[in-house]
């Protein structure tokens, strides 16, 4: 058996990752995005490949570059694609019925302004591709939704004028992250902090969150509307039941692994492994 | 020893590092990236980009 790992930097996550596979005999044939060149027929010596990048661009053609020439990859390319744009990643969850915040989409300064005006302040503008928090405005009002809209439509990049507009849902200093891998929620995490961003990468605190029933059935519910496979579901707690934030296809896990008692990346090289069989 | 590029602390780099592999330096809290192996070969890591993430 050969499998690739699919990466840029090696983070905490993927040396771990590596681990997992040498302890099982397995050296995974290491696949940098910076040194590859792909000619369109060449099909690396590998049964699966296993992606790992840091950039969600080339992770995608990345993926589809190699399912093109019949290598399976876990993600797969379209689940890198939806995962990795908010606003695909909302259709897939309201065409399958799962519930997420509030959320209009618009292309101008002027109809987004309508648009947050439509949902009520708060609201929460994001960037349609991005990450780790940044690039997240919390609008509490007209004055600060002008600003922050012809800022973004003058200073950013054409990308940057597809606002993404979220319904604020107040969680009370956290949310819940879960692992999804295939068809088990193995774990889950509480991020809490005292600013209303609450992503580890932006000082969230993890702490051990029980797999209830419905966060577990919640989270299977979005891993399956993107295309499912190994996956990280964020989740708001609110009083009409548990909402999806987003669904992260590339999912890191060094702050979960003592807090949860689950050796996650154990877990998805073994899952790999037997995809690859 | 190994040096970090940007404060010439001392690094410690384990046996088992991959090329790409990312480091901390102890002193100056800069993130570095293995860049050779045998010898190994120190580099600032790349800073962070728009599109990167989860």
């Amino acid at each position: 058996m050969r499998i690739g790992l699919l990466h840029s930097l090696i983070r905490k996550e993927e040396k771990l990752l590596i681990d997992e596979f040498r302890q099982r005999g397995l050296e995974p044939l290491l696949l940098d995005d910076r040194k590859l060149i792909f000619d369109l027929e060449s099909r690396p010596a590998v049964d699966l490949v296993l992606e790992r990048c840091i950039n969600h661009s080339r992770a995608m053609h990345g993926l589809r570059l190699l399912e093109s020439v019949g290598v399976r990859c876990i993600n797969s390319s379209e689940v890198a694609r939806v995962c990795g744009d908010k606003i695909l990643c909302s259709l897939a969850l309201k065409e399958a019925g799962v519930a997420q915040p509030g959320l209009r989409v618009a292309f101008t300064e002027e109809s987004a302004l309508v648009a947050i005006e439509e949902l009520g302040y708060p609201v929460v503008l994001k960037p349609a591709v991005g990450s780790w928090g940044r690039l997240l405005a919390k609008i509490n009002d007209r004055e600060a939704a002008e600003s922050i809209l012809e800022h973004k439509a003058i200073l950013g990049s054409y990308h940057h004028s597809i606002f993404y507009i979220q319904q604020y849902v107040n969680k009370n200093g956290r949310d819940i992250r879960s692992f999804v891998i295939d068809d088990k929620c193995v774990a889950a995490i509480y991020r809490s902090a005292d600013h209303w961003i609450t992503n580890t990468a932006r000082g969230g605190v993890a702490a051990g969150c029980p797999v209830t029933d419905e966060v577990a059935a919640v989270s299977l519910a979005a891993a399956r509307a993107v295309g499912g496979g190994v996956l990280a579901v964020d989740l708001f707690e609110t009083a009409d039941g548990l909402l999806v934030n987003e669904v992260n296809y590339t999912m890191e896990f060094r702050n979960s692994i003592d807090t949860t008692g689950v050796n996650i990346p154990a877990l998805v090289v073994e899952h790999a492994m037997e995809q690859a069989t | 020893m190994n040096e970090c590029v940007v404060c010439g602390a001392a690094v410690t780099v384990a046996d088992d590092a991959v090329i790409g592999e990312l480091l901390e330096c102890p002193e100056c809290g800069s993130e570095l990236e293995v860049t050779g192996l045998k010898p190994v070969v120190l580099s600032e890591a790349p800073e962070t980009e728009e599109d990167w993430g989860q």
